[in-house]
């Protein structure tokens, strides 16, 4: 099928890249002050690196060479590309029209993939935006990017470079979304590109029938339309030379290492997250004296204990039976000498504050965990204050309308797993940490989620 | 049992009122905040005419009863069992 | 059988359904916000306010019913079946039964829309409901504004008692609506709550523990 889709249109007139990096062509740590001058150049630049884009001469064609390639959302849920877009190019054959949004809201805190590809490489995302707008008979398009000045700027400049080059063939409008960790959600997405407040929805119906002004509408993470756009131009066999079989391809990834330093990076799926943290979970000393604790997946995702950690691989293959999953590619190593449950507190406060308020058991169950939490990462917490947390843990999984409070559940039960060493010393009224620094990011100040 | 409907709740737009626990205790329970815990699996043949009064009498319209599992996919289940019928069958 | 009996017995009968349906409205406001607030009546369920709230409405469009029957019946008046649905539009009282006629519309809007809630959607549904809120002042208009002897007397004291009712239980919804926690600060309320009871919890611990 690849080699029919790549045939019919031609060799692709720029050479595949070999390798990595293929999503953000210079892949150094992203910094922010960098790139101003070249934005002029950034399409020509663009177009030099990758050649055109080529919109498949068949119907349904690109939506079958990325069932080839085995593309999945890079967003953090993982759903096969191939499905999303045959449920809304389906929706849309009956209605006439659809919508399309590139999401790029990165509303967790320790991520900044999808701000280091908007920003690095906003006209791959914008062709793969056009060529999933082609393969869903899309009217409208989206692009709902976090909220930033110069990120901003930096892609209105983009947008206006493709107007002014007739490059777009659906228009694409820009969006700012909201500071807040549930802005990247599909419905609350909908619901704030609708004029209304980012809160998430109950899925019925879901937001491929009825989602941005009552239309199907498509929600792919930016990254996953990079990808998309290097699969058109390059197709399915090239996109599967790097990763596994059952995963292919590669991700960026959102590293923080342990002396403080993150920076994004792109690897393929399968790599060893001793390649990833070389230093903390690979080097002398590693990983016991190293590092305390690897967070994988985010806030929504799992700690893992050093040698656990040092064995698994960056795959939903290697993760998940580990009670991890690779999410949105944020991997954190919490340096050894700090108390995991304090930052597991800090953060479990942050996450039960920006609850949407909607769903009883999430804005009620999410602040009684984190405040169980506070009392656990404190002295002498009392003994009912460990059997509160798995009781209502127990009660707020599956019952919002969202995924938070299970992502939250997850993250709070691989937390009192692996940092048995701190549950017990704190029942002791000791600590095992020399440092109490706060490490994770997480912002200060309320969510803001109300419409503008 | 896998032809029962199920009890489904809109989570967001359940106010935590309680009438569903009062109306069909067997299956429904309320948690210590007050909103409702539904029993898996399907509704029995017996308690069916309850269950479609304490869907009835939700005063935030948050409680569905859903078409029979084996013939809907699960993520597609609409909004009120009446509906079931109307509606094309979606893709998987 | 007589003609003006007969007239004068419909032209009662009308006017004495008239009241107990601005009783019956005035119980259905009154147990709606009841509803609405998650009230309990004393001795009954939870679900029991919902019951009544529905049965109650049922029963007032009964005698809605039979009171707008009975007066379009009544040779004595020239109010036609038009007129009462189709406001202002009456010889009789024009203005005074168009406001019939129009509580009249939003009650039928509020019923049907009420007895078919499965199948319009929730969303549908609350909106026409929030018409009850203009239903009962106009049906309240137009009872003592057609009705003479509402305007004194025992049938007064009735009005203003119904007035009262459905005034109080008003207060009651707008200070809950402004005392309500808008849902994104929900999360923040909890957390203070329980932070505050933990913070309390430790307090008489310490104190336990020094004694």
């Amino acid at each position: 099928m690849s080699v029919d889709y790549l045939a019919a249109a031609g060799p692709p007139p720029a050479a595949p890249p070999a390798g990595l990096p293929r999503l953000i062509p210079a892949c150094a740590p992203a910094d922010a002050g960098a790139d101003h001058r070249s934005d002029k150049q950034s399409l020509a630049g663009h177009l030099a690196r990758l050649g055109p884009l080529r919109y498949p001469a068949r119907p349904g064609g690109l939506i079958a060479e990325a069932e080839a390639a085995g593309l999945t959302g890079r967003g953090g849920a993982a759903f096969p590309v191939h499905r999303k877009l045959a449920a809304v190019a389906g929706q849309a054959r009956e209605r006439r029209r659809a919508v399309v949004v590139a999401n790029g809201a990165e509303g967790e805190p320790a991520s900044g993939k999808d701000a280091a590809l908007l920003w690095g490489a906003p006209h791959l995302v914008l062709d793969g935006l056009q060529l999933a707008a082609q393969a869903t008979g899309a009217t409208e398009a989206f692009l709902y990017a976090r909220r930033g000045e110069e990120l901003s700027r930096r892609l209105l400049g983009a947008l206006r470079q493709r107007a002014a080059a007739g490059l777009d063939r659906v228009e694409v409008e820009f969006v700012q979304a909201p500071d807040a960790f549930l802005a990247g959600e599909e419905t609350a997405l909908a619901s704030w590109i609708n004029g209304g407040p980012a809160r998430p929805a109950f899925k019925q119906p879901p937001v491929y029938e009825r989602g941005v002004a009552g239309l199907p509408t498509l929600v792919q993470n930016v990254e996953t339309l990079a990808q998309l756009a290097l699969i058109a131009r390059f197709g399915a066999g090239w996109f599967r030379a790097l990763g596994t079989a059952a995963e292919p391809g590669t991700m960026l990834a959102t590293i923080h290492r342990a002396d403080g330093g993150s920076y994004v990076t792109e690897a393929s799926l399968g790599t060893p997250l001793t390649a990833l943290l070389p230093a903390e979970l690979a080097g002398p000393g590693a990983p016991a004296d190293t590092v305390r604790a690897v967070l994988v997946g985010g806030y929504h995702g799992a700690w893992l204990a050093p040698e656990q950690a040092a064995g698994l691989s960056l795959s939903n293959a290697s993760l998940r039976p580990a009670g991890a999953f690779a999410g949105a590619g944020v991997l954190a190593a919490l340096p050894a000498g700090r108390c995991g449950l304090a930052e597991t507190a800090r953060v479990g406060r942050y996450l039960a504050l920006e609850s949407a308020g909607q769903c009883g058991p999430c804005f009620n169950g999410l602040p009684h965990i984190a405040g169980a939490l506070g009392e656990l990462a404190g002295p002498r917490p009392r003994r009912q204050a460990l059997a509160d947390v798995q009781r209502w843990a127990g009660l707020v999984t599956g019952r919002g309308a969202c995924h938070h409070p299970d992502g939250f559940v997850r993250f709070v039960r691989s937390a009192l797993t692996v940092f048995r060493a701190e549950l017990d010393a704190h029942a002791r009224g000791r600590c095992t940490a020399t440092d109490h620094t706060p490490f994770l990011p997480v912002p200060a100040g309320p969510p803001a989620r109300e419409p503008r | 049992m896998t032809d029962s409907p199920r009890l489904r709740v809109n989570p967001a737009a359940c106010s935590g009122h309680g009438n569903c626990a009062e109306l069909l205790p067997e299956l429904i329970t309320l948690d210590e905040w007050g909103y409702p815990l539904l029993a898996e699996g399907g509704v029995p043949a017996g308690l069916s005419r309850q269950a479609r009064r304490a869907v009835r009498d939700c005063p935030a319209l948050a409680l569905m009863l859903s078409a029979p599992v084996h013939s809907v996919p699960v993520h597609s289940v609409p909004v009120h069992s009446e509906e079931t019928q109307k509606l094309p069958r979606r893709p998987a | 059988m007589n003609g003006i009996t007969s007239s004068t017995a419909l032209w009662y009968a009308s006017r004495a359904t008239g009241v107990v349906a601005l009783l019956l409205l005035t119980a259905v406001m009154v147990l709606g916000i009841l509803v609405n607030r998650q009230g309990r009546l004393p001795g009954l369920p939870r679900f029991g306010a919902t019951s009544l709230h529905r049965s109650v409405s049922l029963l007032a469009a009964v005698f809605v019913a039979v009171h707008v029957a009975t007066a379009i019946a009544d040779p004595f008046v020239s109010i036609g079946i038009v007129a009462s649905v189709v406001p202002f539009v009456s010889h009789y009282e024009a203005f005074w039964l168009g406001l019939g006629a129009v509580s009249l519309d939003l009650m039928a809007a509020l019923i049907v829309t009420s007895l078919l809630r499965g199948r319009i959607g929730r969303r549908t549904w609350r909106v026409v409901h929030w018409l009850a809120y203009l239903t009962w002042p106009v049906a309240f208009a137009h009872s003592i504004g057609s009705a003479t002897d509402m305007q004194r007397g025992g049938l007064l004291y009735l009005g203003i008692g119904c007035a009262a009712a459905v005034a109080a239980a008003l207060a009651w919804r707008v200070t809950a609506a402004r005392r309500a926690v808008p849902p994104g600060q929900r999360a923040a309320r909890v957390l203070a709550a329980a932070t505050a009871s933990r913070q309390l919890d430790r307090e008489q611990r310490a104190r336990a523990g020094a004694r």
